[in-house]
């Protein structure tokens, strides 16, 4: 481990430790995994994270803001990190990588569907039993990335992630 | 943008700005006061998810007009006085009588009018400002638009349900959509710089997305019944030139009240 981490410059270093930071309303799954962090820059020793906010009024953003500075600060050779929200390109739930998926089922959160458009219908399995028996009891959730379902076949009320995509 | 901006220019811009801004910011609150008085729990729950989504929107605004040195963007939403405000009148108007805390007798019928109607023109701004030639509205614009989309659908959908539903139901609607109307004119105008605005190509002109909005309306008008209302009206005064009622300077006492109290700490 010690011979891969001094091969890595400080960028995949960075990289490394971001998939630590975890978004604080889905502990399972890292921002990386989100397809929160578009890009890390690095020049002598200051590092910029360039990172696309999922939903703009996301209380989270803050958290994710400063646990995202405590982990690349941590990283050997990193004197000086900035977290830079940008808007472009826009976050879509096309970001969030397989692993993520996996994750966001594990703690009960039906993923999005892939090469979602805005303005047609999609389906979602239940994240428990795997059903696509299920009904929408609210299109808004606990959290503005999440909606509301029931499984009619498990009986189970669960979570599934709103699809987002361009509307270009 | 390719040249610079000209003084002109740049504060044309600025206006517009506060008008985005403060119109999502105004609805936002109103929208939060219906917190735990909503028709049903489910209501309550994607209610308070949109208002935090516009209050979101807002935020994105004033952090444009932050970098346009207009100061920090906090500051922007809590210290600032009604007259500096740029919101629509129609946006600040209470829910109805009685505050979130004592009797509150608010009016469902006008709160489902008031953000159709403002989700229907917000939709149309924003696929005009994504085109703007000042970039970072436009990449707000889009971001922006990813999230309206389901508020519209939401909004649309109550319309729709309640004004062909029981025939009280349709008598408070078409009130509503009567009381809306006398001032949507305020939500439809760019204000006194509107054409400075459209020259440098930061939004399209008024009159354009003003019969858009009129057209999409008709058409949902046809659908569901509703007798067409005319030319909406700017009655109650012109926000966009910082007109606004003492329903705005009541909002903004209570929602800075906090933050006012000690404006250098961190909330």
């Amino acid at each position: 481990m010690e011979a891969v981490l001094q091969s890595m410059n400080l960028k995949e270093k960075v990289l490394l430790a971001l998939k630590e930071v975890k978004d604080p309303e889905i502990p399972s799954v890292s921002i990386l995994d989100l397809g929160m962090v578009e890009d890390v820059l690095e020049t002598d020793g200051s590092v910029v994270i360039k990172a696309l906010p999922t939903f703009i009024g996301c209380p989270a953003l803050h958290i994710i803001e400063r646990d995202i500075k405590k982990a690349a600060s941590e990283v050997a050779g990193a004197n000086e990190v900035k977290v830079d929200f940008v808007f472009s390109p826009s976050w879509t739930t096309d970001r969030i990588t397989e692993e993520g998926k996996i994750r966001l089922k594990e703690f009960g959160i039906a993923p999005p569907p892939a090469n979602h458009v805005m303005g047609e219908p999609w389906s979602i399995d239940c994240p428990y039993c795997g059903s696509s028996y299920v009904t929408m009891e609210n299109i808004f959730g606990p959290a503005a990335c999440r909606s509301i379902l029931y499984c009619k076949s498990c009986k189970n009320p669960f979570e599934a992630m709103k699809p987002v995509a361009d509307m270009n | 943008m390719n040249k610079a901006m000209n003084e002109q220019e740049q504060s044309a811009l600025i206006e517009l700005i506060y008008q985005l801004g403060d119109d999502d910011f105004i609805l936002a609150y109103r929208g939060s006061e219906w917190l735990g008085l909503a028709p049903h729990i489910e209501e309550d729950v994607a209610f308070s998810s949109i208002s935090q989504d516009m209050m979101g929107h807002a935020t994105m605004y004033y952090h444009l007009l932050e970098e346009l040195g207009e100061g920090d963007a906090d500051g922007l939403a809590h210290l600032r006085k009604p007259g500096a405000f740029r919101n629509a009148i129609l946006l600040e108007k209470v829910n109805g009588s009685g505050t979130y805390l004592e009797k509150p007798d608010y009016d469902w019928a006008f709160t489902v009018v008031r953000n159709y109607f403002y989700a229907v023109h917000k939709q149309i701004r924003l696929e005009s400002l994504r085109l703007s030639t000042y970039e970072p509205l436009g990449d707000a614009a889009r971001k922006i638009m990813t999230e309206q989309y389901y508020h519209l659908m939401h909004w649309e959908l109550w319309f729709k349900q309640l004004v062909t539903s029981t025939d009280v139901a349709k008598k408070r609607m078409l009130s509503a959509v009567g009381k809306v109307w006398k001032d949507f004119g305020g939500v439809l105008t760019l204000g006194p710089s509107y054409s400075e605005m459209v020259k440098a190509g930061f939004i399209e002109d008024e009159n354009l997305l003003k019969k858009r909005w009129l057209n999409r309306i008709d058409r949902i008008f046809e659908e569901t019944g509703v007798p067409p209302q005319g030319e909406p009206l700017i009655e109650s005064g012109n926000g966009r030139k910082g007109e606004h009622t003492q329903d705005l300077a009541d909002a903004l006492a209570t929602l800075s009240e906090v933050y006012a109290t000690n404006p250098a700490s961190g909330w």
